[in-house]
C-alpha cells in the first residue's frame, strides 16, 4: 500500500531542488525522490519520539547572533581555514585551497565537472545510511545542497582542514555537504566550528580506505537560539581509524547523527561528544554503528550536563552482522542533571547476530556526587567552584577520546568558560 | 581553639540521634585522641564539626577561636582553619590532584584576603611537601585518589593538610587500612606539623597510632557522649582491657 508522504514543502522552502547537470544529478534526483517517499519526520517516528522534529521543520528559523569576545574555536591551531558565512563559502576570508597531499575544491566546482571520483561517495554513503532508519534531513541535504567541499587526502595531510561557520543574518538557513575521501594510508583531520546560520544542516560523507586515519573535531556554535541538524556517514576500510568528537555548548536544537559502517577488518572508530545546556536546550546524539567486518572496535562515548529544563537525548545503536566476529563494541551515555528540571532520555540498542563478540553499553543519569562535593568544600573550595570542578571532571571522560592533548585542552577551556558563565 | 559544647545531632533522614551531648575543649597546641567502640559517634562528631550534609544539629555549639562553625559552609570552616583528614578519602575521577590542591590552597587564601600563590610558587611548595611524604610526581598528576592504594590515599590527606596549614586538624581513623610502615610515614607527616600552636584531634580505634602520634589527652566515647577523659594511660588501658570493662566501670 502506498503511504502518503508527509509534507516536505517546509523542508525545501528556500532551497532549489533543481537538478544540476553532470555526475551529481542522479544522486540529487534520487535523494529528492527518497525524501518525498519518506516525507518529513514526525514525532511518531521511532527515532524522533524523544526529539520533536517540528522545531527543525519551521519555515523561518530565527536566532539572535551572539556577541562574544572569545577567540574563535581552534584559532590558535595551524590549519587550512575555510570560512562559510550564513552557509555560503567566503573565499576572501579563507586560506588558499592548497595543501600537501590534499585535493580540495568546492562542491559547486566539483559538480560542474563531467566526471569526478566523488560520484562514488556523494549521496551514496548517505543513501546507504537511510536503511534501516530513514534520515530525511540527510536526504534533503543531498538533494539541495550547493555549498560544501570535496576533499581527498592522498597521503598524510599535515594541516587540518578547518571549516568555520560564521553568521551575519539572524534568519539564514544553511545547507552544507562535504565529501571526503581518504586514500589508503592517508591521514586527515577536519575541524568544524560555529553556529553557521539560524539553522544549519550539514552532511559529511567520509570514505576511509584501508590503513587511513580520519580525525574530526567539532565545536558547535553557542548562539542560544540556533538550530543544527548534522549528519556523518562514514565507511571504514581495513585497519582504518575514524575518530570524531563534538563539543556542544548551548543551542535551541541540536541533532547530531552519525552512521558508521565497518566494511574492512581490524578497523577502529570512536564517536564521542560532550555537551552542556542551560534552559531552552535540546541536544540529541543519534548514532548507528554497523559492524560488517571481523575484529573491529567501536566506541560511543557521550556526556551531557543539563540544567534548568535542558533536555539531552541519546539514541545509540550497535549492529553486529553475522560475519562480524571478534567485534568489540562499547557504548556509554551519561548525563549529569544539575537540578530537578533537567531531562535525559536514552535509548541504547544492541543488535547482535555474531556469536563471538564483546559488546557493552551503559547509560546513567544522576546528580552531582554529594560526597565529592563535601570533600572538595572541606578543603576550602566554594560550592560553585566545587560544582564546576565536578562538572568538568564528569565531561572529561568524553574529552579523553580526543587523541590530541592541545585540542583536548582547547575543549576543556571552552567548557570551563561555559561553567563560569553559568553559575 | 576548638570548643564543642553539649553537641547533639541526628541523622537527617532517620530522625535518629547519634550525638547526645558531646563536650570537648581543645586548646592551642594540644593533641587529643578520641577512642571508642564502633557506632559510638566518633566519626559523626568529625562530620558534624566539618559540616557534612545529612545531619541535623539539635542542640549545642561548636566554635573555632570563637567563630561559630555550625553557621558556616564547609569551605568557610576550612578557611577558618579547620581540616578533616577523611577515613575514606573520596576518589574524584577527572580532577587532577595538582589542580585540586592548587584550587584548594588558593580558595582559602582568597577567602582570608591573602594573595593567591602563582603557579611557580605553588609547584615549589607542593614538591617540597610531597617529597617528605614520599609522594612522587606521578601521584600528583593522577586524578584525586583514583587508583591510589590505602596508604597513598592517607598520605595524600596529610599532604593536603601540610599544604593548607590549618589551625585545627581532625584525623578520622587515619590509621585504618594502613600497614605499620605506612602508619609511621603518616604519623611522621602529622608530627612534622606539630608546632606548639596547631591542635589535633585524632580519632582512632586502636592505641597503636597513638604510639606514633602522642596525645596529651585521651577521651573515650560511647553512645554519643564522651564518657571518660584522661591522659595517654587511658589509651593503654583500652588496649589492655578493651572497651567493655571501661564502659562498665563508667556505667
Amino acid at each position: 500500500m502506498a503511504v502518503l508522504a508527509q509534507n516536505t514543502e517546509p523542508m525545501l522552502a528556500g532551497f532549489s531542488p533543481a537538478p544540476v547537470s553532470g555526475w551529481a544529478n542522479d544522486a540529487r534526483v534520487a535523494a529528492l525522490a527518497n525524501l518525498n517517499k519518506t516525507g518529513a519526520p514526525m514525532r511518531r517516528d521511532e527515532y524522533w519520539k524523544f526529539t520533536n522534529p517540528s522545531t527543525l521543520l519551521s519555515e523561518n528559523p530565527e536566532a539572535a547572533i551572539l556577541g562574544s569576545d572569545e577567540s574563535p574555536v581552534f584559532d590558535s591551531f595551524d590549519k587550512l581555514l575555510i570560512v562559510f558565512k550564513d552557509g555560503i563559502y567566503q573565499p576572501d576570508l579563507s586560506d588558499d585551497l592548497t595543501g600537501k597531499n590534499l585535493e580540495i575544491q568546492t562542491l559547486g566546482d566539483a559538480m560542474a565537472t563531467d566526471i569526478h571520483w566523488a560520484k562514488e561517495i556523494f549521496g551514496v554513503l548517505e543513501s546507504r545510511g537511510q536503511l534501516p532508519v530513514a534520515r530525511p534531513f540527510a536526504a534533503l541535504n543531498t538533494a539541495v545542497a550547493e555549498q560544501g567541499f570535496v576533499l581527498r587526502a592522498t597521503g598524510k595531510v599535515t594541516k587540518p582542514v578547518a571549516f568555520r561557520y560564521i553568521r551575519s543574518a539572524e534568519n539564514a538557513k544553511a545547507m552544507i555537504h562535504h565529501v571526503i575521501k581518504l586514500d589508503a594510508g592517508a591521514e586527515l583531520t577536519v575541524f568544524e566550528s560555529g553556529a553557521g546560520a539560524a539553522r544549519i544542516n550539514t552532511c559529511m560523507e567520509i570514505d576511509v580506505a584501508c590503513n587511513a586515519s580520519f580525525h574530526h573535531i567539532r565545536a558547535q556554535g553557542r548562539d542560544h537560539e540556533r538550530q543544527a541538524i548534522t549528519h556523518m556517514f562514514g565507511v571504514l576500510g581495513k585497519e582504518s581509524i575514524f575518530r570524531s568528537f563534538t563539543l556542544t555548548v548551548n543551542g535551541l536544537m541540536t541533532r547530531n547523527e552519525a552512521v558508521l559502517e565497518f566494511t574492512g577488518d581490524d578497523a577502529k572508530a570512536t564517536v564521542a561528544g560532550a555537551c552542556v545546556g542551560d534552559g531552552t536546550f535540546h541536544h540529541d546524539d543519534t548514532i548507528f554503528v554497523t559492524h560488517d567486518a571481523v575484529n573491529c572496535e567501536s566506541r560511543q562515548v557521550f556526556k551531557k550536563v543539563l540544567r534548568n529544563g535542558a533536555i539531552g537525548v541519546f539514541q545509540g545503536k550497535i549492529l553486529v552482522k553475522a560475519d562480524a566476529q571478534k567485534t568489540d563494541g562499547y557504548q556509554i551515555s551519561q548525563a549529569l542533571l544539575i537540578d530537578d528540571d533537567a531531562v535525559f532520555l536514552a535509548k541504547p540498542e544492541l543488535e547482535i547476530y555474531a556469536d563471538d563478540v564483546i559488546c557493552s553499553h551503559g547509560s546513567t543519569c544522576g546528580a552531582t556526587d554529594e560526597n565529592a562535593m563535601f570533600y572538595l568544600m572541606s578543603r576550602g573550595i566554594a560550592k560553585k567552584q566545587a560544582q564546576d570542578l565536578l562538572v568538568l571532571a564528569f565531561l572529561d571522560e568524553a574529552i579523553q577520546e580526543v587523541d590530541n592533548a592541545a585540542l583536548a585542552d582547547e575543549i576543556r577551556g571552552r567548557l570551563a568558560g561555559w561553567t563560569e558563565r553559568h553559575r | 581553639m576548638l570548643n564543642i559544647k553539649n553537641l547533639k545531632a541526628s541523622l537527617e533522614e532517620e530522625d535518629k540521634q547519634i550525638l547526645k551531648g558531646v563536650d570537648l575543649t581543645i586548646n592551642a597546641g594540644e593533641v587529643h585522641a578520641i577512642m571508642g567502640p564502633n557506632g559510638s559517634g566518633k566519626s559523626t562528631t568529625s562530620y558534624v564539626v566539618a559540616g557534612k550534609g545529612g545531619y541535623v544539629v539539635d542542640e549545642g555549639s561548636v566554635t573555632l577561636d570563637g567563630q561559630d562553625l555550625l553557621n558556616m559552609e564547609p569551605d568557610e570552616r576550612a578557611a577558618a582553619g579547620l581540616f578533616l583528614a577523611f577515613q575514606y578519602p573520596v576518589e574524584i575521577p577527572g580532577v587532577g590532584n595538582m589542580t585540586f590542591l592548587r584550587t584548594a590552597v588558593n580558595s582559602q587564601r582568597k577567602a582570608r584576603g591573602e594573595e593567591e600563590l602563582n603557579a611557580a610558587a605553588f609547584l615549589k611548595l607542593v614538591r617540597e611537601k610531597a617529597k617528605a611524604l614520599k609522594i612522587d610526581a606521578e601521584m600528583l598528576k593522577r586524578p584525586v585518589n583514583v587508583g591510589f592504594s590505602g596508604g597513598e590515599k592517607k598520605r595524600n590527606e596529610i599532604l593536603q593538610m601540610a599544604m593548607l596549614e590549618p589551625k585545627m586538624c581532625i584525623l578520622d581513623e587515619t590509621d585504618s587500612g594502613l600497614d605499620v610502615d605506612a602508619m609511621k610515614l603518616v604519623a611522621e607527616g602529622v608530627n612534622a606539623l606539630r608546632d606548639g600552636k596547631r591542635s589535633f584531634l585524632v580519632i582512632t580505634h586502636y592505641q597503636r597510632l597513638l604510639d606514633h602520634i602522642k596525645p596529651d589527652f585521651v577521651h573515650i566515647m560511647s553512645d554519643g557522649k564522651i564518657v571518660k577523659s584522661g591522659g595517654p594511660e587511658l589509651a593503654l588501658e583500652v588496649e589492655n582491657n578493651g572497651y567493655a570493662d571501661l564502659l562498665n566501670e563508667v556505667a
